[in-house]
């Protein structure tokens, strides 16, 4: 019931229930929240906790499938769909009832963002073509697959949001996909922008900052700079919701590793266990030493295969026993690296030194909290510093220091 | 059940490490290097061996037996001060005080911070001026080039710094001019000096091949180059007969050696990219001001050494520039 970040959803049905696909089994709780569809059809097992691939325990309901009956409502034909004209308000409404959320791995609600608060005007819609990290692929098979849909669910989006324009930001390493929505997107308001190869380029602010040379406020939204960002999976989500009636019920999964028979993208049913898209891919390789829910610079190590997917499950890494291991920590010889490398302008080498003598309230106005946790800073330390798990607990402890200061 | 690894992210690491980044540096004072024993034998090979040898026992035997720690002898930063000291000793210096050199260096300057990462001045260079105020005599006696298989019994002469000094007491630049090697000369190294200073070509070489691999940024070495020239360049523009050329500056004394490889000294510099050319510009400031007011013909040692202590002031007040912080409308 917590596959989105906000407040986790309320479940609807009971056990013995018999569900649909595509039927909804929990409502959203507040306004940063979502609904949640059954993924299969069948009787409902067990509405209890089960521990998900972000590692926690989280409210669940189990069904046991039985045959693939779909909600009547849903089209599952593969005609485009795109001469639909909705008001902005429909749009939204239809994109909270069909639960979906920011796909790249944040998993936002997406009616949310789709909500430009008061006193703030959206001007530009983005879309996040940049796969967010290394090895994940599953945004440039979309673009190549599915491009005439993407280009529809932009212009769902568009008019969501009522903006003018839209640019469509991908790496340049990637001229196939750039050639073949240019060809889509001509003569549209929509602009196809090639990027430079950098991680991170596919974070919100610096995907912002260079597609429009706009930086977000430290401590801000990229709508603060007049832009909503959405992902290329998002963005097809949100096609398919619209146009086609369709909740949010699969993703596209990237399964990958050096030593895996078939790495391969997967477009699997939210729920369907890690352990099953492994065995697709050519099962579990003899020295898998780490399994990593998401990419090796932002993801979570899994303890376990019997996990299901969730929405924010943008791919499988599996790594072998050699590439697993840390290396011993050395001195900081202030190379200036962690800094150059930073893409918030921080200084982490310095953040860690604060950090481990606990003087947490120095970390403040070093900016610790505009750390977006991109593993920059750790993957280029010659010294093996573990700077970015440092700079965590910083982060926590500076939010707790400002929490009790707002209590008093 | 199959037991996998939790860690936090990232999972994955660049293969950068501190020796490689260290012989990285090394590969690049192999030109130097090369031009020094060509021009200084056998004296320079003895120089060479004894300063790097001398650094590792002595960062062995303080890191095992006083720190007690890992010893650290290996991770080649002690070599690369053994190297460094020796480039800036002259080829004739008897083997002990060399030694001597090399114990103030790494004890001094590097151990008694807590070795490695924490010193704050550059070990080298505390060697060489313990050396310097210790043996200033042999410390100022510096063996003319292309004496192959004279090691302190070399003929001795004085640098073009020293020259242009003593000679401006009672002559102008333009009656100095003719003792000094020429431009070319300096640029490859025929000229008298410490060791391994003597060539300004085969130093940015060097320079260019540790820019090339990252290993330095060109923040530090152009600053302090430019500084110079620029200063130089002003003086010489207001009284030609009492000031050198910026030429003449650049090229001379043990300003390339200095700027490209004691004042990029990781560990003693600033961290931030602003920081880097505030510490470079005083750095150039204070080297012409000791060279051309000062009591000493060379200054550049003292300059670094001087800024070294001032970096964690520069590195308090001249941050990076934080993302966001500035909000732009477009």
């Amino acid at each position: 019931m917590s596959q989105h970040l906000g407040a986790p959803s309320k479940v609807l049905v009971n056990r013995g229930d018999e569900v649909k696909v595509g039927q909804a089994i929990a409502r959203a709780e507040g306004f940063v929240s979502t609904n949640i569809h059954a993924s299969v059809s069948g009787k409902v097992l067990k509405v209890d906790e089960f521990m998900d691939s972000s590692g926690y325990r989280k409210m669940a309901v189990q069904i046991q499938v039985e045959g693939d009956e779909w909600l009547e409502s849903i089209d599952r034909s593969d005609d485009l769909v795109r001469n639909t004209v909705l008001p902005a308000e429909d749009i939204r409404k239809k994109i909270l009832e069909a639960g979906i959320v920011g796909l790249g791995g944040a998993t936002f609600p997406t009616h949310v963002k789709l909500t430009v608060p008061r006193g703030k005007t959206a001007e530009y819609l983005i879309i996040n073509g940049v796969e967010c990290e290394p090895f994940l692929t599953s945004d440039h098979a979309l673009m190549m697959e599915r491009s005439v849909e993407l280009f529809s669910g932009i212009q769902v989006l568009m008019t969501g949001l009522g903006v003018e324009k839209a640019i469509l930001g991908i790496e340049n390493n990637k001229p196939d996909a750039i050639a073949k929505m240019k060809e889509i997107a001509a003569g549209s308001n929509v602009t196809v922008q090639g990027l430079k190869v950098k991680y991170p380029q596919g974070g919100e602010k610096q995907l912002v900052q260079a597609l429009l040379k706009r930086e977000v406020p430290s401590g801000g939204l990229p709508i603060d700079v007049g832009v909503v960002v959405f992902n290329v999976g998002t963005t097809l989500a949100v096609y398919e919701a619209v146009m086609k009636n369709r909740p949010l019920i699969d993703r596209v999964v990237t399964v990958t590793g050096k030593s895996l028979e078939k790495p391969s993208n997967f477009k699997v049913r939210i729920g369907t266990p890690v352990s099953a898209l492994v065995e697709q891919a050519g099962g579990l390789p003899e020295h898998t030493a780490k399994v990593i829910n998401g990419g090796p610079m932002m993801g979570k190590a899994l303890a376990t295969l019997d996990v299901p997917v969730v929405k924010g499950s943008s791919g499988i890494l599996l790594m072998d026993e050699s590439e697993s291991r840390r290396k011993e920590i050395k001195p900081c010889i202030r190379c200036t690296k962690c800094i150059s490398v930073c893409p918030m302008g921080l200084e982490p080498y310095l953040l860690m030194t604060l950090s481990e003598k606990s003087l947490f309230e120095r970390m403040e106005p070093e900016k610790v909290l505009d750390c977006i946790e991109c593993g920059s800073c750790s993957y280029t330390c010659p010294s093996s510093r573990p700077l970015l798990d440092y700079i965590r607990l910083g982060k926590a402890e500076v939010a707790k220091i400002m929490r009790a200061r707002k209590a008093v | 059940m199959n037991k996998f690894i939790v860690s936090p992210s990232p999972h994955t690491y660049s293969d950068e490490t501190v020796p490689k980044l260290m012989y990285g540096v090394m590969i690049s004072l192999l030109p130097a290097l090369a031009v020094s024993i060509y021009f200084f034998g056998i004296g320079m090979l003895i120089v060479t061996t004894v300063s790097v040898a001398s650094c590792i026992l002595f960062e062995y035997l303080i890191s095992r037996h006083i720190l007690k720690d890992k010893p650290s002898h290996l991770d080649g930063s002690a070599v690369l001060t053994g190297l460094l000291l020796a480039f800036c000793l002259p080829a004739n210096m008897p083997f002990w005080m060399v030694m001597i050199g090399a114990l103030a260096a790494i004890g001094i300057g590097k151990m008694t911070f807590g070795g490695l990462g924490n010193n704050i001045f550059n070990p080298a260079l505390v060697g060489r001026v313990f050396l310097f105020i210790s043996f200033p005599v042999a410390m100022t006696a510096w063996p003319e080039p292309g004496q192959w298989m004279l090691y302190t019994d070399a003929v001795t002469g004085a640098t073009p710094l020293g020259l242009m000094k003593e000679g401006l007491a009672t002559r102008t630049v333009g009656e100095i001019m003719p003792e000094v090697p020429s431009f070319l000369n300096l640029l490859i190294g025929r000229s008298m000096g410490s060791a391994g200073e003597v060539s300004a070509l085969a130093l940015l070489l060097g320079m260019l091949y540790m820019m090339y691999r990252k290993i330095i940024s060109w923040h530090i070495p152009i600053s302090i180059l430019l500084t110079v020239a620029v200063f130089t360049g002003i003086l010489w523009q207001v009284n030609p007969e009492r000031f050198a050329d910026p030429l003449f500056h650049l090229l001379t004394g043990g300003l390339m050696l200095g700027a490209i490889y004691m004042a990029t000294d990781y560990v003693t510099s600033p961290m931030s990219r602003k920081g880097m050319i505030i510490y470079g510009v005083g750095i150039g400031i204070v080297t012409v001001l000791i060279r051309v007011f000062g009591a000493y013909p060379e200054g550049v040692q003292f300059a670094i050494l001087i800024f070294n202590g001032f970096t964690p002031l520069i590195n308090k007040y001249f941050k990076p520039k934080r993302f966001g912080k500035e909000v732009v409308h477009g």
